[in-house]
C-alpha cells in the first residue's frame, strides 16, 4: 500500500533561517527576485509564482511577553483539496497516490479557479507563462526516495517528512509534551474544515493560529463546493468556458510545449 | 582566543558543535547562533528538545536566538564584563559554585604576592605616566623552589579564591542592572538558570562569537566567561565549555598556521632579543609552576626544530640553528596586528600589500582611514573569486558616492593594482578546520572558470618567480628565500595532498609520523605544524575519514574527519573527573580511568598516567586552569570598563572609565566622539540572510534581504518622527551611512545611571561592489582595539541618528 | 518528539518511521540529479563546517567540461546531517556566477579603469614589484646590530577562507620574504 506522505512543521523549533525558502527555489530552479525594503525581516510579503515557501514573521505580545513568531507557509496538500475541486481542466491538478497535490502544467489553462478554491490562498498565477504554480512537495524527489528540499535542508528539525499517520502521532505527542512543560495552549493544526492537511503544524499557541499566519477555520468557498457537488451540471457548462479559456491561452501565448523553458 | 589560551592553555573552542546536545543550560551571549550559525544551532534546539535544556539569551537585541530562548535579558553593548562579573558574584554569594572542582582544577588555591590589589579602576603597579602596568605584584608567591604556594582550604586572604570574591563584591545584581540597563529581577532570573549548572550532575555551555571579541576589552571579557565556567565546574565536561563560534570556514586553520605574531602551531615569532635558536627556546619554553604540572610546552624545542626542518630541509642543521636566522625577528615591542600595520600603511611606510581572499576596505574599522592607507601603497595584489571594495578602492569616490566625496580621484592614486582570479572552494581540494577543531578534507568537483587558478598555483608561481629573480640578479639577503624548501613534485602548483603530508611531518627516512609525541629536537623529524601531526600518518589521510561510529554516545564521532590535537574531541577532558578519576557526573565524562589507563575520547592527559600524577590543564605551567591570569595586560581579574566611546562614565570608577590599555590611535582620521554629539549606542552585526561581504554577489541573498537598513527602537523613532521605511542617516565621528529605518520593538530602551539609553542596530553585508549594494557600516566604526588580541571595537560605539 | 520515533533525529541512524518513501509514483518533473557525479566538499562560509555534496553534470570526456548543477547537504556529516542554511543551500550560485573573476585584471597608477593583463605579464610585473620593495626595505640588522632579517615595508593578509595547505604555503612565502605584518580574519 502506498502511504500518504506529509510534512510536519514544529514551529517551536523554527529559527527563521529561511533555508527552506532558498532550498525550494534552488531545487525547483525558480528565479530569485530582488526584494524591496518593507520594514520587516520577512523575505516577501506573500507567496509568488516563483516563490512557493514563505516564512511568515510576526510579532505579538502574548500574556505580556514579547514573541517573534516564525512559521513556514506553503501548499497544505489538503485531503479535501479546494484547488482540485475548482479546477476545470482535466489532469491539470492531480492527487498522486501518496497524497501529494501536484499541478501538471501542460494541462493547466491558467484560468485561476484553483486560486479561488484554495482556503489557504496558496496557488499563484504567473503573468509570464499564464500558468499557476505552488509547492509540489518535491514530487520528483519523493518519487526518487529523497526528502523534499525544504525538509532536507532544515537545520533545526523543525521540519519532518514521513507518512501522515506517523507524523500525526509525533505531532500530538510533541504537543502533549509542550503542554506538560506548561504551555497550556500548545496543540496541533491539521487543516480543520478541509478533511485534514498533509502539512501538519505544532503550535505553541494553537488557540491563535492566525498569529502564525494560518487561517483559524479554513473552508473551501461555498461556490466551489457547489460547483463539483450539487451543481455539477453548472460546472460542466463552465468547463466549456474553461476550454474556451484554453483556446484563448493557446492563441495568445502559443503551444504548451514551448513553455517548459519559460517557467525556469 | 588569546583569552582562552591564557585561561586554559589553548586558544580554541573547548568542546564542539556536536557536543552541545549534552548541555543542560546553554548561555548565548556575544553571539547569535540562530542567525549566524543556524546549522550549529541545531544542537542547541536538539538539547532543548531532548533534555529540556534551558536556553538563555543575553543581547542588546531580541534577535532570532532570543526568539526561541527560555530567558532573554536585554543589555547595553559593551557591559558584558559587568554582567558576567555579576554572575560570578551570584555564584559565590549563593554558594552555587562547584567547590571540589575549583580546588582540584583551578588556581583558586594559589597564593598571590603581597601588594596585589585593585583601587579606583586600576590594579596595583599602574604607572600613570607611561600608561603601563608593572606586573610584579600580580605573581604567585613562590615556595622558594620555583613553585607557587597554595592553600587547599581556600581560606588564605591572599589566595586567588578570596581575592576573586573580594574583587567581585561590587558586582551586585543592582550594580549590574545599573550598568547593563536591564532590571535586577531580569538579571537574577538569568543568573538562577545559568548558575544551576554548578552541581556535579549538571553541565552548561557558553556559545559566543564576535559580540564578545569585538570590544576594546574583549580578552578580559572572555576570561570572565571562562572564570564563570570554571567556578561552575563546566570545563572539560561534555555539554560544557567556552565555545567560540568562528565566522569563516578556515579562520581556525589559518590561525593555527600562524598569523600575527605566531609561527605555525602557536609557536611564537622570534623577537630581536632572541639572538639564537637557544635563546629563543629558552624564552619560549616555560617552567612548571607546580610539582605535578605536565607543562606540555616544555616540548617547544621539538616542535620548533621540526618546523625549521620542514621549512629549510637540507639547509637546516644543528650548526646553523636549523636555519633559525632565516626567520624574521620582530622588535621587542613591535605590534604587527591589524590596527598597527594599517596605521603604518596610512602613514606611508608600507609599499606593497598582498591580500588573499580578504576585503579590508569592507571588514576593517574606519573605512575612510582604510581607503587612505591603500592609496599610500606603491602596489597591491588581490587574489579573489569576486571583485571587492578592496580591489576597487581607487574608484571609491565614484562607486561609494556620497560617503567618500572627500576621497582622492583615481588620477591622484598611484597604487598599482593586480586583481587575480582564484579558484573557489569547489574547485580545490584541501582541509578546512571548523570551530570544533575538526580538519575536514574536501575534494575538487570542477575546474576553475576561465583563466582562474587555484591559490596554490598563484602562490607558487609568484614565489618561484621572485626566487628566480634573486637567483639571476642577486639582491638583498637572498638566503631566507633561497633556503625555503619547495621540493614539490610539481613546484609550480604543489598538490595539496603532498603539502598536507609535509604539514603532518615525517622522519629522515620519509616515514609519516603518527603524532607529535614522535617529534624530536635533533633535526631527525620535520613537521610543518606540530598540532596537525597525526592528520596524515602512514595509514593515510585522517581528515577525509567518514566513520559514523559514536561509541560513547556523546556525539564525539572519533572516526569522522580528524581533530587537533591528537584527534581529541573535548579539550581538558581530564577535568570532567575528580581526584580519583571518577567522573563528576559518571554519565557525562568523555574519558574514564579504568585503573590502568584512560578510555573513551583521546585523553587530554597521559593515557596511562594515574589521575593524581598530573594537573588536568597540561598546556599551562600551573597544571590547572587560571581564574587569576597575570598574563593579560589590563589585570589578572577582569574589570568592567566602558567602550572607548560610551554614553556614560563608568559607574564603578568614573575617572578610569574605559580600558586604560586599549589601543587607541591619534591620527587625523582616528577621531572619537562623545555622547554630547553622538548620543546613541551602535552595534554592527550579521544577518542570517547573508554571509559577510560575499553574498551581495548572489541572487539568493539579494532576495532574502536586498537592502541595507538601520534598526531603530520604536520609542526613539517616535521621538524623532521616524516611520518604518523612512530614510535615516547615522553619523559617527568617522563617517556616515544612510538607509531605510526598520522601526522595531526588539531593541528596548535601557535605563543606565538613571538615563534612558537607546541602541541602534546596523547590519553589515553591503558595500559599493556587488549585485546588491549599500553603505559600508565600517564608515562608522572606530579604530580602537583590544590590546591583547588587536580586535577592533565594533560593538558599542557612539552615533547620532537623523531623518533624511 | 520522542527519540525512538524521530526519523531525522541526528544521533540515531535508524529509520524509525519504517516505510518506503519511493514507491513508483509519477512526478511532474524529472529528477535533475539523476545523472550527476557527486563530489564531497565543505561549505566555505562560516566555521560550523557543514559538508556538502556537489552534483556535477558531464563526464570529463574531451569535449565536456563538467558543470555544477546542484549542491546540497551531505547526510554523512555528523555536524549537518544533510542540512544547510540559506547561504549553504544556494552555494551553486557561488560557483556558477557571472560575476566571478575569470581573468587577471590590472589597474595602472592613476588609471580609472581595469584593463586585461595576461598571467605571464602579471607574474613578471608582480615579482619585480616584490623584489624591488624587498630590496629597498629588507632589514638584516636592527639598530643594535642584532640579526633580524625582516621585511617591514610589505604586508600580507588572508587565508581564512582557504585551506590549511594553502595557508602553509602562504607561511613559506611569508617567511621566505621575511614579512612580519601578516593578519587574517581572526583579528576582526
Amino acid at each position: 500500500m502506498i502511504e500518504t506522505v506529509a510534512k510536519l512543521v514544529d514551529t517551536t523549533l523554527c529559527i527563521g533561517c529561511k533555508a527552506c525558502e532558498v532550498a525550494c527555489q534552488e531545487w525547483n530552479d525558480q528565479e530569485f527576485t530582488t526584494g524591496v525594503f518593507r520594514n520587516t525581516y520577512q523575505t516577501l510579503p506573500d507567496l509568488a509564482p516563483n516563490f512557493w515557501n514563505l516564512i511568515k514573521f510576526s510579532e505579538h505580545d502574548i500574556n505580556g511577553e514579547q514573541h517573534w513568531l516564525m512559521a513556514k507557509y506553503q501548499c497544505m496538500h489538503c485531503a479535501d483539496a479546494g484547488c482540485i475541486k475548482a479546477c476545470p481542466a482535466p489532469g491539470a491538478i492531480v492527487r498522486r497516490p501518496n497524497g501529494i497535490v501536484d499541478f501538471v502544467h501542460e494541462n493547466c489553462i491558467g484560468c485561476g479557479y484553483c486560486i479561488t478554491g484554495c482556503p489557504f490562498d496558496v496557488p499563484r498565477l504567473s503573468p509570464k507563462t499564464r500558468k499557476v504554480y505552488k509547492c509540489t512537495l518535491c514530487s520528483d524527489r519523493v518519487a526518487a526516495g529523497l526528502e523534499p528540499a525544504c525538509i532536507k535542508t532544515c537545520p533545526t528539525n523543525c521540519l519532518t517528512f514521513g507518512s501522515r499517520n506517523d507524523l500525526k502521532f509525533l505531532a500530538e505527542k510533541r504537543a502533549e509534551e509542550l503542554r506538560k512543560d506548561g504551555l497550556a495552549n500548545a496543540g496541533v493544526y491539521d487543516g480543520p474544515g478541509v478533511g485534514g492537511t498533509n502539512v501538519l503544524y505544532v503550535l505553541k499557541h494553537a488557540d491563535r493560529p492566525q498569529d502564525y499566519g494560518l487561517p483559524k477555520d479554513p473552508r473551501i468557498p461555498w461556490t466551489v463546493s457547489l460547483w463539483k457537488g450539487p451543481l455539477k451540471w453548472l460546472g460542466n457548462t463552465v468547463f466549456f468556458g474553461g476550454l474556451l479559456a484554453a483556446l484563448v491561452h493557446y492563441i495568445k501565448v502559443g503551444p504548451k510545449e514551448a513553455h517548459d523553458e519559460a517557467e525556469n | 582566543m588569546a583569552s582562552l589560551a591564557a585561561t586554559f592553555g589553548r586558544g580554541a573552542m573547548t568542546n564542539g558543535w556536536t557536543d552541545v546536545v549534552n548541555a543542560d543550560v546553554i548561555l548565548v551571549m556575544g553571539g547569535n547562533p540562530a542567525e549566524n550559525h543556524p546549522v550549529g544551532f541545531r544542537f542547541v534546539m536538539e538539547a532543548r528538545r531532548r533534555r529540556k535544556a534551558k536556553l538563555v539569551s543575553i543581547d542588546p537585541r531580541f534577535n532570532r536566538t532570543a526568539a526561541v530562548s527560555d530567558c532573554y535579558v536585554p543589555m547595553r553593548a559593551g557591559t558584558d564584563i559587568a554582567f558576567l562579573g555579576g554572575l560570578i558574584h551570584y555564584a559565590l554569594e549563593n554558594k552555587l559554585y562547584h567547590a571540589d572542582y575549583i580546588k582540584l582544577h583551578t588556581n583558586a588555591s594559589f597564593l598571590v604576592k603581597e601588594g596585589f590589589g585593585f583601587e579606583n579602576g586600576h590594579f596595583s603597579g599602574w604607572n600613570a605616566e607611561k600608561k603601563t602596568y608593572d606586573r610584579s605584584t600580580w605573581q604567585y608567591e613562590s615556595d622558594g623552589q620555583g613553585f607557587a604556594k597554595v592553600d587547599p582550604t581556600l581560606e588564605h586572604p591572599r589566595c586567588v579564591f578570596q581575592l576573586m570574591r573580594k574583587h567581585y563584591e561590587r558586582y551586585t545584581p543592582e550594580a549590574v542592572a545599573n550598568i547593563a540597563g536591564c532590571s535586577a529581577g531580569e538579571f537574577n532570573r538569568a543568573a538562577a538558570i545559568i548558575c544551576s549548572t554548578g552541581r556535579p550532575d549538571k553541565s552548561g555551555t557558553i556559545l559566543y562569537a564576535l559580540g564578545w571579541t569585538q570590544h576594546s576589552h574583549a580578552v578580559q571579557l572572555i576570561h570572565t566567561a571562562a572564570m564563570l565556567q570554571l567556578l561552575l565546574g563546566n570545563v572539560g565536561v561534555p555539554g560544557g565549555g567556552v565555545n567560540a563560534q568562528r565566522g569563516h570556514a578556515n579562520i581556525k586553520g589559518s590561525t593555527d598556521m600562524g598569523s600575527w605574531n605566531n609561527l605555525p602551531g602557536y609557536l611564537r615569532l622570534p623577537r630581536a632579543n632572541h639572538t639564537s635558536l637557544d635563546e629563543f627556546l629558552k624564552a619560549n619554553t616555560p617552567k612548571p609552576l607546580r610539582p605535578n604540572s605536565m607543562n606540555y610546552w616544555s616540548n617547544t624545542p621539538k616542535f620548533m626544530t621540526s618546523l625549521l626542518k620542514a621549512y629549510y630541509g637540507r639547509h637546516a642543521a644543528r650548526k646553523n640553528g636549523f636555519g633559525y636566522h632565516n626567520l624574521p625577528k620582530i622588535g621587542e615591542s613591535d605590534n604587527n596586528s591589524w590596527g598597527f600595520f594599517f596605521d603604518r600603511m596610512h602613514k606611508g611606510s608600507i609599499e606593497g600589500f598582498l591580500s588573499f581572499g580578504m576585503n579590508p576596505v569592507a571588514n576593517g574599522p574606519n573605512t575612510p582611514k582604510m581607503l587612505d592607507a591603500l592609496s599610500k601603497l606603491k602596489w597591491m595584489i588581490v587574489v579573489e573569486n569576486f571583485e571587492t571594495e578592496t580591489a576597487a578602492f581607487w574608484n571609491a569616490k565614484k562607486l561609494g558616492e556620497k560617503y567618500y566625496s572627500s576621497f582622492i580621484d583615481p588620477a591622484g592614486i598611484q597604487t598599482e593594482v593586480f586583481l587575480l582570479p582564484a579558484a573557489c572552494f569547489a574547485e580545490k581540494d584541501g582541509a578546512f578546520v571548523n570551530s570544533s577543531r575538526w580538519l575536514q578534507w574536501k575534494s575538487a568537483a570542477v575546474p576553475p572558470p576561465g583563466e582562474a587558478k587555484p591559490d596554490q598555483e598563484i602562490i607558487a608561481r609568484l614565489f618561484l618567480k621572485v626566487r628566480e629573480l634573486y637567483e639571476k640578479e642577486g639582491g638583498k639577503a637572498p638566503q631566507p628565500l633561497l633556503q625555503m624548501s619547495w621540493d614539490y613534485a610539481n613546484p609550480l602548483s604543489p598538490s595539496l595532498e603532498e603539502v598536507a603530508r609535509e604539514v603532518n611531518g615525517r622522519d629522515l627516512a620519509g616515514k609519516q609520523l603518527n603524532g607529535f609525541g614522535e617529534l624530536k629536537d635533533d633535526g631527525s623529524t620535520a613537521c610543518g605544524n606540530w598540532i596537525y601531526c597525526g592528520s596524515w600518518p602512514e595509514a593515510g589521510n585522517m581528515m577525509a575519514r567518514r566513520g559514523q561510529e559514536d561509541p560513547t554516545g556523546l556525539g564525539l564521532f572519533p572516526n569522522y574527519a580528524w581533530s587537533w590535537p591528537a584527534n581529541r574531541r573535548i579539550l581538558y577532558n581530564r577535568a570532567a573527573s575528580d581526584a580519583g578519576g571518577k567522573g563528576w557526573d559518571p554519565q557525562r565524562t568523555s574519558i574514564r580511568w579504568d585503573g590502568v589507563r584512560w578510555t573513551g575520547d583521546t585523553p587530554d592527559y597521559k593515557a596511562d598516567a594515574k589521575p593524581s600524577d598530573f594537573g588536568a590543564f597540561i598546556m599551562l605551567p600551573e597544571g590547572v586552569a587560571k581564574l587569576f591570569a597575570a598574563d593579560l595586560l589590563e589585570g589578572p581579574f577582569p574589570e568592567h570598563y566602558e567602550p572607548a566611546e560610551s554614553p556614560v562614565p563608568n559607574p564603578l570608577h568614573k575617572e578610569v572609565s574605559s580600558n586604560p590599555l586599549a589601543s587607541v590611535f591619534q591620527g587625523a582620521l582616528d577621531k572619537l566622539g562623545s555622547a554630547k554629539d553622538y548620543p546613541y549606542v551602535a552595534i554592527t552585526y550579521r544577518l542570517t540572510e547573508h554571509f559577510h561581504y560575499w553574498t551581495k554577489h548572489m541572487h539568493a541573498s539579494g532576495e532574502l534581504q536586498s537592502n541595507f537598513f538601520v534598526e531603530v527602537p520604536e520609542e526613539l523613532a517616535r521621538e524623532k518622527g521616524i516611520k518604518g521605511g523612512d530614510f535615516v542617516r547615522v553619523t559617527s565621528a568617522r563617517g556616515s551611512v544612510e538607509g531605510p529605518a526598520l522601526v522595531t520593538r526588539r531593541i528596548r530602551p535601557l535605563k543606565v545611571e538613571g538615563k534612558t539609553i537607546y541602541q541602534i542596530g546596523i547590519p553589515i553585508h553591503w558595500g559599493f561592489v556587488g549585485r546588491v549594494r549599500g553603505p559600508l557600516v565600517n564608515n562608522l566604526t572606530p579604530s580602537v582595539y583590544d590590546p591583547n588580541s588587536g580586535t577592533p571595537e565594533y560593538k558599542g560605539f557612539l552615533v547620532n541618528l537623523e531623518k533624511v | 518528539m520522542g527519540d525512538s520515533v524521530s526519523r531525522r533525529s541526528f544521533l540515531l541512524t535508524t529509520t524509525a518511521l519504517g516505510f518506503d518513501l519511493k514507491p513508483a509514483i509519477a512526478a511532474a518533473r524529472e529528477l535533475k540529479i539523476s545523472r550527476t557525479t557527486q563530489t564531497h566538499s565543505v561549505c566555505p562560509y562560516c566555521a560550523v563546517g557543514c559538508s556538502v555534496v556537489i552534483h556535477t553534470l558531464g563526464d570529463k570526456a574531451r569535449n565536456v567540461q563538467p558543470s555544477v548543477v546542484h549542491i546540497e547537504g551531505d547526510p554523512d556529516s555528523p555536524i549537518n546531517r544533510g542540512t544547510l542554511c540559506s547561504k549553504g543551500i544556494s552555494l551553486k550560485e557561488f560557483v556558477v556566477n557571472e560575476r566571478r573573476l575569470t581573468r587577471p585584471l590590472y589597474r595602472a597608477p592613476g588609471s580609472s579603469a581595469w584593463t586585461r593583463i595576461s598571467w605571464e605579464e602579471a607574474l613578471d610585473k608582480m615579482a619585480r614589484r616584490i623584489k624591488d620593495t624587498r630590496d629597498r626595505g629588507f632589514e638584516e640588522k636592527d639598530a643594535q646590530g642584532r640579526t633580524v632579517n625582516r621585511l617591514p615595508n610589505l604586508a600580507l593578509i588572508g587565508g581564512c577562507t582557504d585551506t590549511n595547505e594553502i595557508n602553509y604555503l602562504i607561511s613559506k612565502f611569508r617567511f621566505g620574504l621575511g614579512i612580519a605584518a601578516y593578519e587574517n580574519q581572526a583579528r576582526l
